[in-house]
């Protein structure tokens, strides 16, 4: 009896071992605290929710997923640091991290391990280095700004455009395509303002604004500090329409600017709002475990992990080498996929193609205006 | 030029913020030497305490008054009792260095129980404009004004027109004596300990509608604060109201004509040719040291 008992203990720890040696290991490296923190709370529980659900559904080729989680304290210094330490624990994938900034610096350290790192940066340039490792979860500023420019230009009809970013690599991206833009449909730029990351006091940059009396304002900042320049376009009186991406009409955003942020217009590639019944469900479902309605981030963390499941079913082996050339050109269809929610095309430079939205805020809410479908 | 008076009364009302915490600077140095490096994080803890109790259920009035409440006990008595107290006795500058040591703690801490994520603040003040000679000027510009400049004349109206305030006075500037004509000097350091919490409490109440509530908010506060004492006058609380209003506009001034990105050299390059040429501050009296 006692030598039954004991080889059945030895079985049941030989088969958690087992299974715990086959888990399917991904590294997450993210902004939990700092300026990012919004960001990387977001994407960090947008990835332990999908991991969650497709363990509870049996895994991915029968192996259960197993995540890491680093903060990068939203520094790009430290995010180099910890994305060299998770790789040298040689994960299947890396996640993260979601500041253009620090995947800028952290890209090259996956290129050279050879382990393909999805990421929430959204700096046009970082798709353009050549590196064929990196994937984005969201639209590139090459594929969003265009859309922002054309809908200042020919829906709110702004001759004159007051430009608002943060002086970083994610706002300096997007303000270079999206003032290109508007010079070329015919729209002027009157004022250029570069403001800082964290920045608490916005008063000087709205005066300056209000002196340039603009027909549209285009804010490109991080969430806190979109909420506090919406406080304080708000508390200086400034009427213009407000054009955004989605960091100005983010759910945080939102909470945060409360009334001010009434009326703010962005275009999103990514929303919970969004009128697709599986973006419907996911909100539903994050809600019920943290508490809060998730913002963009927290759908691009789910998807980051949906993109890792769908590609190695699609291989048909955890193979992490033949990752990242599985999944350039791979179309994912959200029929097959459900955790993807949207049909998506991935391209040769890990761009993504797929469909987007108009968004405006409205009570407290944001509400989808425009769908814009899939360009291909 | 309706530009330069916006960017003025937003820099009054920021500058009118910076005094409070400035004051608070002052009366610490003064009574007992206690260069206090947390200060910063003084304001922004008594926002999350006032949101701690909102979270209880509490209306936002009873959160306020809470707020205050608990930031005296905790900013005031605690800090003098578990904190100065034993650390005096080692000199000026470990307390300086604990001090430092506590503005960490603080902040961790806060990140801890609230997370390092922003958090929404009400304001006490009503969004919407009023019509000062013809600008449209913000009623919370207005309230936060009011209200500190209403804190800065009722403190000044205790330290000069009363016998507590002279008493308090008389602590600061010969506690020996002060002792010897029966003054009960540790009750008045103990006062300026307990004002100061009011006031960085009162500070935290104005600024953090504007700022949000978020654990790393009293980095860029206390160093303000620090710059406008330092500028206006270590030794004088009129210097560091002077000090505060002064930093709060040169500020805004720097951003609009100069750049957002040098707007925090400005403050301390004016702060070094201070320093370099009249090192009392501005309204500041020349202190003689003895060695």
């Amino acid at each position: 009896m006692k030598s039954t008992l004991l080889a059945g203990a030895l079985l049941a720890i030989a088969t958690a071992t087992s299974v715990h040696a086959q888990a399917i290991k991904l590294a997450n490296v993210a902004e939990l605290s700092g300026g990012g923190a919004t960001v990387g709370t977001n994407w960090k529980n947008g990835i332990d929710l999908a991991i969650e659900e497709i363990n509870a559904k049996g895994g991915v080729l029968g192996r259960k997923l197993e995540v890491s989680h680093a903060d990068s304290q939203s520094n790009p210094g430290v995010a180099r640091a910890q994305v060299q330490k998770a790789l040298d624990a040689e994960p299947y994938v890396l996640l993260g991290p979601g500041y253009s900034g620090s995947v800028k610096v952290t890209a090259p350290l996956a290129a050279e391990a050879g382990i393909a790192q999805i990421m929430g940066g959204e700096a046009a340039e970082l798709t353009q280095a050549g590196n064929k490792f990196l994937f984005r979860t969201s639209f590139g500023q090459q594929s969003s700004m265009p859309k922002v420019a054309k809908y200042i230009h020919d829906e709110m009809k702004a001759k004159t455009v007051a430009v608002v970013w943060v002086n970083n690599d994610f706002g300096r991206g997007g303000r270079d395509v999206v003032v290109k833009e508007l010079d070329r449909l015919g729209s002027k730029v009157v004022a250029d303002l570069s403001t800082e990351a964290g920045q608490a006091d916005f008063a000087a940059d709205v005066g300056k604004i209000k002196a340039a009396n603009p027909d549209a304002v285009f804010v490109y900042l991080n969430e806190e500090e979109s909420a506090r320049i919406l406080k304080e376009l708000k508390r200086q009186g400034v009427t213009a329409p407000l054009m955004g991406e989605t960091t100005l009409i983010g759910q945080k955003v939102i909470e945060l600017a409360g009334d001010a942020a009434n009326g703010a217009r962005g275009h999103v590639g990514l929303t919970t709002d969004a009128p697709v019944d599986l973006i419907k469900a996911f909100r539903e479902k994050f809600s019920k475990k943290y508490n809060y309605v998730p913002d963009h981030n927290g759908l691009k963390g789910y998807l980051a992990v949906y993109m890792v499941k769908a590609t190695t079913e699609k291989m048909g082996k955890v193979d992490p080498k033949k990752f990242a050339e599985t999944l350039h050109g791979l179309t994912i269809k959200a029929a097959d996929q459900p955790g993807i929610l949207m049909d998506v095309t991935f391209s040769d430079t890990g761009d993504i193609d797929r469909q987007s939205f108009l968004v405006e805020v409205v009570e407290g809410k944001q509400v989808v205006k425009q769908v814009l479908p899939k360009v291909k | 030029m309706s530009n330069l008076f916006d960017l003025l009364v937003a820099g009054l009302a920021t500058g009118a913020i910076y005094a409070l915490v400035a004051v608070g600077f002052t009366l610490l140095w003064q009574t007992s030497q206690t260069i206090n490096f947390a200060q910063g994080e003084f304001v922004m803890l008594p926002a999350f305490l006032m949101l701690a109790a909102m979270h209880a259920g509490a209306p936002f009035w009873l959160a306020i008054i809470l707020g205050i409440l608990l930031s005296m006990i905790l900013l005031g008595l605690a800090f003098k009792m578990l904190l100065v107290d034993p650390m005096m006795r080692h000199g000026v500058l470990p307390l300086a260095i604990a001090t430092m040591a506590l503005a960490i703690g603080l902040k961790e801490a806060v990140k801890q129980f609230f997370s390092a994520e922003a958090s929404p603040f009400p304001s006490i003040v009503p969004t919407g404009d009023i019509s000062i000679l013809g600008h449209a000027v913000s009623l919370q510009s207005i309230g936060v004004l009011a209200v500190a400049i209403v804190a800065v004349f009722g403190l000044t109206a205790l330290l000069n027109r009363t016998s507590l305030g002279h008493q308090m006075q008389a602590a600061a500037q010969n506690p020996t004596v002060a002792r010897i004509i029966g003054v009960p000097v540790e009750r008045m350091i103990l006062l300026t300990f307990l004002i100061n919490a009011f006031l960085v409490a009162l500070a935290s109440l104005l600024i953090t509608p504007i700022y949000l509530a978020k654990f790393s908010s009293g980095e860029v506060l206390g160093q303000a604060a620090f710059i406008a004492a330092i500028v206006g006058g270590f030794n004088q609380v009129r210097g560091a109201i002077a000090g505060g209003l002064l930093i709060g506009v040169l500020d805004n001034l720097a951003a609009a004509y100069v750049s957002t990105q040098y707007r925090a050299a400005v403050p301390m390059i004016f702060l070094i040719v201070v320093i370099l040429f009249r090192p009392q501050g501005l309204l500041g009296r020349a202190e003689e040291r003895t060695v």
